[in-house]
């Protein structure tokens, strides 16, 4: 292994809770303000993963009072302190920006049934 | 200048700090550097040292690299530079320069080579616009007008020209140092830095 893939690797957490795009996901994000820390939830529809080792990064979509939002969170960040999957999707593309266009029942997914043992 | 070493790139990353931020680095393979000679202000009229860096297979070497390399009696070296430093005259043959006079959040400038572009035309070498592509402009990539007529009746020292991009000695100033590895001999440093991978490069104090 060469010098700059151990020091990525070093970096990189190992114990991620494996999803798929279309999965459901509660992303805890630790917050600092001041001096004090908490932990905030981004629950969402996961609609890309962008891999690359250390880099790698996912998307996290969910509708906040009516609007869309998007929250990018890079995977092996420190700042991400747990990641739960709610419910896994059945979905055919690896990116979903076609929810995007959709809004209210045409936005939702079908609910992966047989999850392969992992 | 009390802090200097010679450095091979070995490429960039990108490290997480506590809050999550990204930091990108330039990972530099540095020392450690043997004093192979001093450059004495009594003899030469400054001070300085000469250290080597990599080593290299004494068969491979010629005979006054040879001669010369083993004087410090660390074998022979692929790389050598002289650095001017505070304490040049503190130090001796044989002695090691490493990492471990650099702290992490110092400040250095890097000098190396940078990466050859070849000959180049003064849209990519100097950023010149260029004409438009289509509507029967004749004017693409040309350098236009390089200058009045009779007066001055010459082109002036330092215009903008095609030519040579690339492959000189670049420094860049004010880089700082963001991890320091001495077990392994690395230096992070946060940014860019000149030249390809494996480029040799010199890390010294910053002067700014």
């Amino acid at each position: 292994m060469n010098t700059i893939d151990f020091l990525e690797f070093e970096q990189m957490r190992k114990n991620i809770t494996p999803f798929k795009v279309g999965d459901s996901v509660k992303v805890h994000v630790k917050i600092v303000e001041g001096d004090k820390q908490r932990i905030q939830v981004f629950q969402g529809v996961v609609i890309g993963r962008q891999n690359g080792g250390i880099r790698e990064s996912f998307t996290v979509r969910k509708i906040s009072n009516g609007i869309g939002v998007e929250r990018v969170f890079p995977l092996h960040s420190p700042i991400l302190e747990n990641i739960e999957v709610i419910t896994r999707g059945h979905v055919r593309r690896a990116k979903l920006y076609y929810l995007r266009k959709l809004r209210g029942k045409a936005a939702r997914i079908r609910e992966r049934k047989y999850v392969k043992a992992a | 200048m009390n802090k200097g070493i010679i450095g091979k790139k070995l490429g960039m990353t990108q490290i997480f700090t506590e809050d999550g931020t990204r930091v990108p680095v330039t990972v530099v393979q540095a020392g450690p550097c043997i004093v192979t000679q001093k450059k004495i202000q009594a003899v030469d009229g400054y001070s300085a040292v000469q250290v080597g860096f990599e080593s290299l297979d004494a068969a491979r070497a010629n005979k006054p690299q040879l001669g010369h390399c083993t004087k410090s009696g660390h074998g022979v070296f692929r790389h050598l530079k002289e650095i001017k430093l505070a304490n040049s005259a503190d130090l001796n043959l044989g002695d090691s320069l490493t990492v471990d006079q650099f702290l992490p959040g110092d400040y250095v400038d890097v000098t190396g080579t940078s990466i050859g572009k070849g000959f180049q035309g003064v849209i990519k070498r100097w950023n010149f616009k260029g004409g438009r592509a289509s509507h029967g402009s004749r004017f693409h990539r040309a350098p236009g007008s390089i200058g009045a007529s009779a007066t001055p009746s010459r082109v002036f020292k330092n215009k903008k020209m095609p030519g040579q991009m690339g492959n000189e000695k670049v420094t860049v100033q004010r880089l700082q140092i963001v991890r320091v590895d001495s077990a392994d001999n690395l230096l992070l440093i946060k940014g860019a830095i000149p030249g390809h991978k494996n480029n040799i490069v010199i890390i010294k104090q910053s002067i700014k």
